[in-house]
């Protein structure tokens, strides 16, 4: 039962990033991508009707946390205490600059929030990616069960690490290209003209980055928590995890050689879904390692909830998860084709 | 000011507070919208797709506030309150959980189709995407509001040996008396607060001589639903919550009457200002014996005054749970008063033409606001030491690693992105306002 759990959380989680990112990603973009007002509604145009379903994914992730392991919620977020309002307040705030700009015809209102949904979501995938080194890399948890990080120290590993070191940097900056190379392969799909050629150039190069930073990522992880390595050699799902990112990453190749742009989506979801759920499997049963001493780290069996509960979650859980991906299918087809910006006074 | 607990409990509230001034205005005009467009089709008139229209438009402003200004929310569970998440989570994780999974994914997937969708849906697609962005609203409500109450009045749980809550039944806890009774007198407060907004936008129009057959719409809806919502929130519901309170949190009861005496035939107190230093009410005015009928059914029955109980179980802030008591039941009973003024005008066919009562209608919005306020004030001041009822005290809740100086950076925080926040929100409204109706 907690393994169930602990994979349903971890799949929660790998959909958000994989949901979110490609809206993440077309933020980072869009200053880049679409130059005109047109352009620019014309991108949003094709994340708005998403972006707030998408987002949903990391409340309902925290939901399906909070239920089975709150313990592991309870530490996390109180030790992560100020960069997880650093990551609240730039979730505040492009989640208004995209529906708040085109509300407003005016060019400075509107290069306003042009200018703040770029810089929340560059921030975002940073902060996020860095939240998962956090994770793989571990932090001071001591036996009460709680710990306190600040957001840097001496950016060094070490006995008082903060949120932000080299490593964590690392992983985030490895985060942000990745979504930046999905939110590519999503406007290419779903956009035509400026925006797509833009979209289509930019997204061979920022696809080599994702492999280069990969493979620093994967050696510094190595050098970081050796046990990471182990716990994936070990493991029979973390290695059909690895293959499904690495077919991923193949078929956004093969997808860009096409200019199929569709395949090579899909190939990006399933490379980043394969990525986080086969860190997942090769953390498990971790879910927050100490760096004090491996006897503190919370892992699904001390930090879950009684069966009851987790039966109980269960079921309505399996109601649920159809449903949500039933809703985003029926967006996605109904929203089928490519965008185009709308007419001013509606849309995005 | 050193001290971590004030700066939480001060981030909670107020994020909590400024949170729910946009919801009840998105459940309340939810539920109005689909109105409209049900009338609209049966009717065939344009009218109420007019209507609708702009309704939908003030609406997707106001939840986009209240998307944004929630997720801090969901956050502070882990964030300010580590060890009450801690011990309750695998019991508030099921509603929480439940309300991302049934609720948020429903709303956020019919939101774009109601707002932008008109042109593209049939006239009964539109209102099917309508009713969806109801039924989620709705059921947000109640999923949030099981948990509160069950931080009220906790059941369907048992305390494991390590301390922590479990859950022992799901259906007792989600099924909670406290949470049936909340939701219905929250889900018609946001009614009030839809209709009272609805009525002042038809009286601002009324009065300006704008949009003359919007105008007329929006007053007669207004009217009619803010009258019989009106009177729904104080009876049977107000006075159902009321019954609760005084069944299972007596302590509260006795404090949000400033009754510090126990004892038979307790009158219910109209104006006075509790003076708890010398445990009295200054110059009371009451209505006598009437507290015990409201309470318990019979005038006789014994109401139990504050000194019956130890002094470390009475609600911190005695004299502020005095006051939002009473100025949300003040308020309801002006608001009864003035939507019944106004349906009876308007059921003689003078209500357009009467200027005073117009200016009452256009100004009257702001009551519903304050008095859902000062209703979440009760609820949670009353709580108060407890911040699960009877099981784990407020101090015992917080988070044991953040630091005052850090929730109060926070807290910060958050004034200065909500006074941004509201200064954009009443703009762009005002903006909307000024358009007025948009035809197709
Ligand atoms: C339009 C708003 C509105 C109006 C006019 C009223 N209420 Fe209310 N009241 C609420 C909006 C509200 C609320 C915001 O919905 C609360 C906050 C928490 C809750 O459960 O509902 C609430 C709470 C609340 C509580 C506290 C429950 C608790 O401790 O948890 C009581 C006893 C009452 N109400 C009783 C009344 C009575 C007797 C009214 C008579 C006129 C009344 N309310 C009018
Ligand atoms: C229904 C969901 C809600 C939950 C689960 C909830 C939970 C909490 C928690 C955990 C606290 C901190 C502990 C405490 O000081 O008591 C708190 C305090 C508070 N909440 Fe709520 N709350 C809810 C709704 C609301 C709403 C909608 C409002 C206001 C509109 C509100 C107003 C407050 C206030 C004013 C405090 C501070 C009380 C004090 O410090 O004495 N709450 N609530
Ligand atoms: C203190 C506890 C509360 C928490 C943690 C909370 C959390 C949230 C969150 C995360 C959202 C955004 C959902 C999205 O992204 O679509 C939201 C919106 C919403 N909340 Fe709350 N909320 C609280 C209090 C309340 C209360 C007391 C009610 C009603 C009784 C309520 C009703 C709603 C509704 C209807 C929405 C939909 C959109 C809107 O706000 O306009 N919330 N809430």
């Amino acid at each position: 039962m907690e393994l169930l759990w602990f994979w349903m959380v971890a799949v929660m989680f790998s959909i958000y990033v994989v949901m979110d990112g490609f809206d993440f990603g077309a933020g980072v973009l869009h200053l880049a991508v679409a130059k005109t007002n047109e352009e620019r509604r014309e991108v949003l145009g094709a994340i708005g009707p998403f972006w707030d379903g998408n987002e949903v994914w990391l409340l309902a992730g925290g939901g399906s946390l909070f239920l089975a392991f709150p313990k592991v919620l309870a530490s996390g977020f109180s030790g992560f205490y100020l960069a997880m309002w650093v990551v609240v307040w730039c979730l505040m705030l492009r989640g208004i600059s995209i529906e708040f700009r085109s509300h407003v015809q005016d060019g400075l209102w509107r290069h306003f929030w042009d200018a703040t949904f770029a810089g929340a979501s560059v921030l975002l995938p940073v902060l996020f990616g860095a939240a998962l080194g956090n994770v793989l890399r571990g932090v001071p948890l001591d036996a009460s069960g709680f710990f306190s990080v600040p957001l840097w120290t001496t950016f060094r590993l070490g006995p008082q690490p903060g949120v932000l070191d080299w490593y964590t940097v690392l992983i985030g900056v490895f985060t942000l290209v990745t979504v930046a190379a999905h939110g590519a392969l999503f406007l290419a799909w779903k956009t035509e003209g400026p925006v797509h050629e833009r979209s289509r150039v930019l997204a061979s190069p920022l696809w080599m980055g994702v492999l280069l930073f990969w493979m620093v990522a994967t050696g510094a992880t190595s050098v970081v928590n050796p046990a990471i390595f182990r716990g994936l050699a070990a493991s029979p799902l973390a290695w059909a995890f690895t293959a499904l990112f690495v077919a991923g990453l193949g078929l956004v190749f093969l997808g860009l050689r096409r200019q199929r742009f569709l395949l090579a989506f899909l190939g990006s979801g399933a490379f980043i879904l394969g990525i986080l759920a086969a860190s997942a499997a090769s953390l498990y049963p971790v879910m927050l390692k100490s760096t004090l001493d491996p006897a503190f780290d919370l892992t699904a069996l001390n930090a879950s909830v009684g069966h009851h509960g987790l039966r109980t979650g269960l079921v309505w859980w399996l109601l649920g998860f159809p449903l949500a991906i039933g809703y985003a299918g029926f967006l996605f087809r109904f929203h089928r084709g490519k965008v185009k910006a709308a007419a001013e006074g509606e849309g995005y | 000011m050193g001290d971590p607990l004030f700066w939480h409990r001060l981030q909670f509230g107020f994020t909590a507070t400024y949170h729910y001034l946009f919801p009840q205005l998105t459940m309340g005009l939810a539920f109005l919208i689909v109105v409209f467009k049900a009338m609209g089709l049966r009717t065939g008139e344009a009218r109420y797709a007019d209507a609708a229209r702009f309704w939908i438009k003030i609406f997707g402003i106001n939840f986009a506030v209240g998307v944004v200004t929630g997720i801090p929310l969901e956050f502070q569970f882990g964030t300010n309150w580590a060890r009450f998440s801690q011990l309750s989570g695998g019991i508030i994780g099921q509603t929480l959980g439940m309300e991302g999974m049934f609720a948020f994914f429903l709303e956020s997937s019919f939101l774009g189709l109601l707002i932008w969708g008109e042109k593209r849906l049939s006239p009964k697609g539109h209102f099917r995407a309508a009713v969806a962005l109801w039924l989620g609203s709705w059921l947000s409500g109640y999923f949030i509001v099981a948990t509160n109450a069950f931080m009220q009045h906790p059941v369907g749980y048992a305390m494991a040996p390590d301390g922590t809550l479990q859950l022992t039944s799901f259906w007792a806890f989600l099924l909670n008396p406290w949470a049936l009774g909340q939701y219905a007198h929250t889900m018609i407060a946001s009614v009030v607060t839809g209709s009272f907004v609805v009525a002042a936008v038809g009286a601002f129009w009324t009065l300006k001589g704008l949009h003359a057959e919007q105008a007329r719409l929006n007053l007669r809806m207004g009217t009619v639903m803010g009258l019989i919502f009106s009177v729904l929130v104080a009876f049977p519901t107000g006075d159902l919550q009321g019954k609760l309170v005084a069944r299972h949190q007596p302590i509260t009861l006795a404090a949000m009457e400033g009754r510090f005496e126990s004892g038979p035939r307790a009158g219910l107190t109209l104006i006075g200002q509790p003076n708890v230093a010398q445990r009295k009410i200054d110059n009371p005015v009451q209505l006598p014996a009437v507290l015990s009928f409201i309470a318990y059914g019979t005038f006789s029955s014994d109401v139990k005054g504050l000194s019956s109980f130890p002094e470390d179980q009475w609600p911190q802030n005695i004299e502020l749970l005095y006051y939002s008591f009473h100025i949300m039941a003040g308020l309801g009973t002006l608001m009864i008063a003035v939507m019944g003024l106004a349906a009876l005008l308007l059921w003689r066919g003078r209500l357009d033409a009467n200027r005073p009562m117009l200016w009452a209608l256009m100004l009257a919005f702001p009551f519903p606001y304050i008095a859902t306020t000062a209703g979440w004030a009760v609820a949670e001041f009353g709580r108060q030491p407890w911040l699960i009822h009877g099981v784990l005290r407020t101090s015992q809740g917080a988070s044991p690693t953040v630091h005052a100086g850090q929730t109060a950076f926070t807290t910060l925080g958050f004034a200065g992105i909500f006074v941004v926040l509201s200064i954009l929100f009443l703009y762009l409204i005002g903006r909307e306002l000024a358009h007025g109706p948009v035809k197709h």
